[in-house]
């Protein structure tokens, strides 16, 4: 059983996830933001790959990427920086990058140095679900790698259940019909949309992202949704406060 | 083998529609309706109406004496150039404009690299009455002024996009997030045959105009529809697939693109995809990129700002890894010498890109009963600028 499966066993509610782009702000930063995180009681992180087309990121993420770039980050790099830590760390890791990353360094090399580093869950948002069944689906299994599928207002409730069927890690449920980090409160609407998915009694676990920024927006999503991830405002705090005050970040949001 | 997309929206292993779950259902609400639309006597009727009374054709295809002269071929421009706003790129827009009419939306957006695209896009929201937003490179808008003058004048919105290299690469980002953004509403207007399926093929269609005229005009002029060679420049390559279309299963028609090399193929400052790129994603299909080698998309680099991408579209690259079609490509100082040579010895003044393709004649031996012809996409008003400058360089 996974890291993450074992967590989703054990805690069903508010399960508090965080996501940083590995070589930001500094290079060899990872070590530090995991740990930090992990003391202060986050349930999973989110690693993202840094990448210079991230099509589905708002301009936060995309800066952090550039910058990580810029700092000389790899995914050889975060691999290594990864597997150095591995014993040590118990938190569930997610790597987040995308596709075309995975197709240049080999698809099957992807998933071994991810098995090398305890890496069990993946999300790779332009992997579209047709490409996974036909061409990921069983190479991801032979290294015993989950896949996380997103979904949005606008997916049809068909297809919602056929995601439902095919995971086995958990969905992502993307909170509004726009990028990373563009909205600062939940709406009426969203909840509408919380509630519509919560009625459907998936097998999945929840966790919803894009747009929970704050312990207001955290609180409400878990009221319908089993967690949440913090991706955009995480990065601004990083940016402007430094990994030494990891800390009051996530209390402020956990307390 | 077929050289037209399957079912599935693929050329061989180019292709897909490799989409965040963001853009599923705006990509598959296309799909499901494209053909359908297009197929419609209503759509039919409207397109060639505009077609032949709004954009101007039949465009010429030009028997080009002089230069056919200096190159001992028998040389015919398919005269785009003299398509209403500039360039090729009207086709398309007009095409895709009905079809954003059709699905109801509201709201377009498009990417522009040399401008010719956020034009047409520009010119046909005016003409359909509907908002335009169109992203564009901050270092394009510089080099492209009077292109984007013309947009704002035609009623548009131009978006400058900061990120990355600020050219044609970061501006379909910008357009992307946009499309994620607002689902519902937007119709994403794209400028080339490059996207998730089914844009590749929609654009290819709506371009296949080009070569549909080419052979009646050929035939018309020579008594035989089929040239010995087309040759068109590739940036994404639009014009380039609508020159080919009809032509892609007759195998005795040479088919050649001809790629931006900047300062050089291998100087670090260039655009030329098929000999320096690999297979990857890029913008949604799966394709023929530059990229380093952890996948990362490599700026490109060339003085043409329509060639300035770092894919081809995935046709492009199915015929080049099929061998269908020959890729060539040119340098900045061999497009700007073509430009001069045309403008001197023809009176035409071709766009940039467009010269990319005339540059590829003084690498071939050619003979005087050999039939090309090439396909002019755009005219040179744009670049006026660069011209001047170069030639006060010279």
């Amino acid at each position: 059983m996974s890291k993450l499966t074992s967590l989703f066993k054990v805690k069903q509610h508010n399960l508090c996830s965080v996501f940083f782009t590995a070589g930001f702000p500094k290079l060899n930063d990872t070590e530090q933001i995991i740990k930090k995180l992990e003391s202060n009681g986050v349930d999973f992180i989110e690693v993202g790959l840094p990448y210079s087309d991230p099509l589905a990121d708002g301009p936060t993420i995309q800066h952090s990427s550039s910058v990580a770039l810029k700092n000389g980050m790899n995914l050889d790099l975060i691999f290594n920086q990864l597997e150095a830590i591995k014993e040590t760390v118990n938190t569930p890791l997610v790597l987040m990058g995308y596709l075309n990353q995975v197709i240049k360094y080999g698809e099957a090399k992807f998933c071994q140095k991810c098995k090398d580093c305890g890496i069990e869950t993946v999300i790779i948002p332009d992997l579209p679900m047709l490409e996974y069944e036909s061409h990921y689906q069983a190479l991801f299994a032979n290294y015993g790698i989950s896949n996380v599928f997103l979904i949005t207002p606008q997916t049809s409730e068909e297809r919602i259940r056929k995601i439902d069927k095919i995971t086995n890690a958990f969905i992502y449920v993307v909170a509004s019909s726009s990028i990373t980090g563009a909205k600062g409160e939940i709406s009426e609407k969203q909840i509408a949309y919380f509630k519509r998915i919560k009625k459907m009694n998936l097998k999945s676990t929840l966790i919803v992202g894009f747009g929970i920024s704050n312990k207001a927006t955290f609180n409400k999503v878990c009221e319908y949704m089993n967690g949440a991830i913090i991706g955009s405002a995480f990065i601004r705090f990083l940016q402007e406060k430094g990994v030494a005050e990891i800390p009051s970040f996530v209390t402020k949001i956990l307390a | 083998m077929s050289f037209f997309v399957d079912k599935n929206g693929y050329y061989g292993q180019f292709g897909g529609a490799f989409i965040p779950e963001l853009l599923f259902p705006n990509v598959k609400e296309l799909e499901d309706n494209y053909l359908k639309i297009l197929a419609s006597d209503s759509f039919k009727n409207e397109f060639k109406e505009l077609l032949d009374n709004y954009v101007g054709r039949p465009t010429p295809l030009y028997f080009a004496k002089r230069l056919s002269e200096k190159y001992g071929a028998t040389i015919y421009l398919k005269r785009e150039d003299l398509c209403h706003t500039g360039a090729h790129k009207i086709n398309n827009t007009i095409g895709q404009i009905l079809v954003a009419k059709y699905l109801g939306k509201k709201r377009i957006i498009a990417e522009t690299g040399a401008g010719q695209h956020g034009v047409a896009t520009a010119t046909v929201c005016a003409l359909m009455d509907l908002e335009c937003i169109v992203f564009m490179g901050e270092v394009d808008i510089k080099r492209q002024a009077p292109n984007v003058a013309r947009m704002k004048m035609l009623g548009a919105t131009v978006v400058p996009a900061i990120s990355g290299s600020k050219t044609l690469k970061d501006a379909t980002n910008e357009a992307i997030r946009d499309w994620i953004g607002n689902p519902e509403d937007t119709y994403y207007l794209i400028g080339s045959v490059v996207g998730p399926h089914p844009y590749p093929d929609m654009v290819a269609r709506l371009q296949s105009i080009i070569s549909k005229e080419i052979k009646e005009q050929l035939l018309a002029q020579t008594g035989n529809e089929n040239p010995d060679m087309v040759i068109a420049c590739v940036g994404g390559g639009s014009n380039a697939a609508g020159a080919f279309y009809h032509y892609l299963d007759t195998k005795n028609v040479q088919l050649i693109a001809v790629e931006a090399a900047g300062l050089g193929v291998h100087s670090g400052q260039s655009a030329a995809t098929s000999q320096l790129g690999e297979v990857g994603v890029l913008h949604g299909s799966k394709t023929i990129l530059m990229q380093d080698e952890y996948g990362q998309v490599i700026e490109p680099y060339s003085i043409s700002a329509g060639l300035d991408y770092p894919g081809i579209g995935p046709l492009h690259a199915f015929l080049h890894e099929s061998e269908r079609a020959i890729f060539m490509n040119a340098t900045d100082k061999e497009a700007l010498n073509a430009a001069y040579e045309l403008t001197k010895i023809e009176g035409i003044i071709p766009a940039l890109e467009s010269a990319h393709a005339l540059a590829v004649l003084s690498k071939m031996k050619l003979t005087k009963d050999q039939v090309i012809v090439i396909n002019l996409s755009g005219r040179g008003d744009k670049d006026l600028e660069t011209y001047i400058t170069h030639l006060k360089d010279e």
